[in-house]
C-alpha cells in the first residue's frame, strides 16, 4: 500500500489549498471526502459581494479541483474517515473503503451546523438551513415553494435570500422559543446584541443598520424599538419578536405555531399564530466539527468566539500531536476565505516538515500567516465577534502546552 | 418536475442532465444523474425517507451533507446508507426502513 506524505480529510476550501500548496513543494498528497463532489460548504455557497461581484462557491470549487489535479493531488469522494491511529511512520486512517497510511494528517472536516430541537422538529419537511441550501444550490431542487426559518443568524438571513433566488417563497424569519438549553437564539435581546455585534463590515442594511446602533444604543433599547411585523431585507421580514413554538404536520410539514415574544423571550399571552408553509429551515449556528481530532488525542478547549470546542493549535496549524494538523473551520468557525488562506499555511508547513526546509521557507510560511489575518480583517461575513482575540489567545495556549511537553508529544502505540 | 430549479438567475441554467430511473420501495422515479437519493425523492416531492424505529413515525432528512444519519435508506436489500450523500445510478433499489412494528419485531 502506498504511504502517502500527507493525506488530508475533507475537500473543502481548506482540505484542497493545503493540497494544492503541498503538492506545489513536490508532496505526495491524497484528499479524503465523504460528501459526492468536491469543494465542501463551498459548493452551497452564493453571496453578493458587491454590485455586479458574487461569491459563487461551485466556481471557486472547481477552481481549486482543477488545480489540485493539475498538481497531481489524487482525491477521493464518496469515502467516509471513521478512525485514526498513530504509527511508527506517522497515521493510519480507517475509511469506508479500507485503510490509508500517511507520514502527515491534516483534518480539515469543516464544520456542523448546531440542532435546536423544537416540538415537531423531526416531521419531514423541516430541515436545516444548510440542508436547504445544499438542496438549492448544489442539487437544485427546491425543497418547497414556501418555507419559513426558525433562527436568525449571519448564515440563516444569507441562505434565506439564496431560496429566494431559487424561487422559494421565504414568509418570514423568526426565532425559536426561548427554554433553557437555547436561551441566547431564542431572546430578542440577545437576538439583537449578537447582531450589534457582529456587524461592523456585514454587507446587509439590517446588520450595517445594527451596527450603527450599537456605538450609542444598548442592545434592549434597539430591541424595544424593533418593530414587532419585523424589519425586511431582501423583502424577507426578519422579525426577532415572534417565536416559533411548535412545527406543525403529521406525515409531512404544514406550518409553523409562533407567538409574540417579550425582549427577554417572554410570551405574550394571546398572540398564537400560525404560518403556514411546505418545508421549515431551523438555524442554530455553526461549531467546529472535531470528532476526528478527539480521536487522535488533541488537546481541546471551548471558545465561544470559534463555534465551540477546538482542537488547540499553532497559527502554523501544527497541533499538539506529532504529525496532526488542523486547518479551516475546525479550529474555529470563519469564511471560506479565511479556511483557504489556513489550507495554504498548513500545506507549506507540513511540506517544510517534509522536505526538511524549514530555514528556506520561512519567508513564504510567514506571508501566508499575514494572508490569513489579512481575510479575517476583511471578511464580509463573521459568524462571531472577537474572533482574532480568540485565536490570539489559542495560539498561546498551543505554546503553553508545547513548552510543558518535553517528553515526546504523545507516546506511539 | 417542478421542484427542480433548472433556470437560477444567479448560477444560470442547467440543462442535457441525464435522465434515470431509480426504485424506492418498489416505485419507479425519475432522476437525473448527479443527484443524490435525497435530492432526487425531494424532487418528486417524496419527504419522508424512513419511519422512526419505535415509534414508527416518518422521517426525511435533516442536514443533508452526512452529518446527521436521519435521512438512513437501504440500498439494494442489503446495505443501510445516508441518502443525502449516495448518488444514484440508474436502476438502483432504495427502500424505507421502518418501524419495528411493521417488521413484526
Ligand atoms: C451547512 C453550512 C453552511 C455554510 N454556509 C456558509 C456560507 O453560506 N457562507 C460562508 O462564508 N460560510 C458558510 N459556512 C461556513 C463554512 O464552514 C466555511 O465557509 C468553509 O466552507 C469551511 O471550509 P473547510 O474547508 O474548513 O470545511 P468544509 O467546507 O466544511 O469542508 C469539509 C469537508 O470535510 C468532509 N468531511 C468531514 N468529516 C469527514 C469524514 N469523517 N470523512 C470524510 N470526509 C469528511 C466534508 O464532507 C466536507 O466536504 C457554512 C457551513 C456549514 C456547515
Ligand atoms: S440528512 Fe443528515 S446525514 Fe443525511
Amino acid at each position: 500500500m502506498k504511504l502517502w506524505n500527507l493525506l488530508i480529510i475533507g475537500a473543502g476550501p481548506a482540505g484542497l489549498n493545503a493540497a494544492i500548496a503541498a503538492a506545489e513543494e513536490g508532496l505526495k498528497v491524497k484528499v479524503i471526502d465523504e460528501f459526492t463532489k468536491v469543494g465542501g460548504r463551498l459548493l452551497g455557497q452564493l453571496h453578493q459581494e458587491s454590485k455586479d461581484n458574487w461569491w459563487n462557491g461551485i466556481e471557486v470549487a472547481n477552481r481549486l479541483h482543477e488545480q489540485a489535479v493539475h498538481l497531481g493531488v489524487k482525491i477521493e469522494c464518496g469515502v467516509s474517515v471513521y478512525d485514526l491511529e498513530q504509527a511508527e511512520f506517522g497515521w493510519k486512517a480507517y475509511t469506508s473503503q479500507g485503510m490509508e497510511k500517511t507520514d502527515k494528517l491534516l483534518l480539515a472536516t469543516g464544520a456542523t451546523e448546531v440542532p435546536t430541537p423544537i416540538p415537531g422538529w423531526t416531521i419531514p419537511g423541516v430541515m436545516s438551513i444548510g440542508a436547504a441550501q445544499v438542496m438549492g444550490n448544489v442539487h437544485r431542487v427546491k425543497p418547497g415553494n414556501t418555507c419559513v426559518i426558525i433562527g436568525a443568524n449571519v448564515l440563516s438571513i444569507a441562505i434565506a435570500n439564496e431560496l429566494k433566488l431559487c424561487g422559494v417563497n421565504v414568509k418570514e424569519i423568526i426565532i425559536p422559543q426561548a427554554n433553557a438549553n437555547l436561551s441566547d437564539n431564542g431572546t430578542p435581546e440577545k437576538v439583537m446584541e449578537s447582531f450589534m455585534r457582529l456587524t461592523h463590515m456585514a454587507p446587509t442594511i439590517l446588520l450595517r443598520q445594527a451596527g450603527k446602533f450599537a456605538t450609542f444604543i444598548h442592545p434592549s433599547f434597539a430591541v424595544k424599538f424593533y418593530p414587532k411585523n419585523g424589519i425586511k431585507l431582501f423583502d424577507i421580514p426578519i422579525k426577532i419578536k415572534t417565536a416559533a413554538t411548535e412545527i406543525l404536520g403529521e406525515s409531512k410539514v404544514t406550518g409553523v405555531k409562533t407567538v409574540n415574544v417579550r425582549p427577554n423571550g417572554e410570551i405574550i399571552p394571546n398572540t398564537e399564530k400560525i404560518t403556514k408553509a411546505d418545508f421549515v429551515c431551523i438555524a442554530g449556528g455553526l461549531a467546529p466539527l472535531s470528532e476526528l481530532a478527539a480521536l487522535s488525542g488533541c488537546v481541546f478547549k471551548y471558545v465561544r468566539e470559534l463555534g465551540g470546542h477546538v482542537p488547540i493549535h499553532s497559527e502554523r496549524m501544527e497541533t499538539n500531536v506529532e504529525n496532526l494538523f488542523v486547518a479551516g473551520n475546525i479550529t474555529g468557525v470563519e469564511n471560506a476565505k479565511i479556511a483557504m488562506a489556513q489550507g495554504t499555511v498548513a500545506g507549506l508547513t507540513i511540506a517544510s516538515e517534509i522536505n526538511g526546509n524549514k530555514l528556506q521557507m520561512e519567508s513564504l510560511i510567514e506571508k501566508a500567516v499575514a494572508a490569513v489575518r489579512k481575510e479575517r480583517d476583511e471578511a464580509l461575513i463573521q459568524f462571531q465577534p472577537n474572533i482574532a482575540e480568540a485565536r490570539d489567545l489559542i495560539y498561546q495556549e498551543f505554546e503553553l502546552e508545547d513548552r510543558n511537553m518535553e517528553r515526546p508529544k504523545r507516546s506511539i502505540s | 418536475m417542478t421542484m427542480r430549479v433548472d433556470n437560477h438567475p444567479v448560477l444560470g441554467k442547467q440543462t442535457d442532465r441525464k435522465q434515470v430511473t431509480i426504485y424506492f420501495n418498489g416505485k419507479p422515479y425519475e432522476a437525473y444523474e448527479g443527484d443524490t437519493v435525497a435530492s432526487a425523492m425531494l424532487a418528486q416531492g417524496i419527504y419522508a425517507l424512513r419511519q422512526h424505529e419505535v415509534s414508527g413515525k416518518e422521517r426525511g432528512i435533516y442536514c443533508n451533507i452526512g452529518h446527521c444519519y436521519e435521512c438512513r435508506v437501504k440500498l439494494e436489500k442489503r446495505k443501510v446508507v445516508r441518502a443525502c450523500i449516495t448518488p444514484i445510478y440508474n436502476g438502483m433499489e432504495i427502500g424505507s426502513l421502518t418501524g419495528f412494528d411493521e417488521r413484526g419485531e
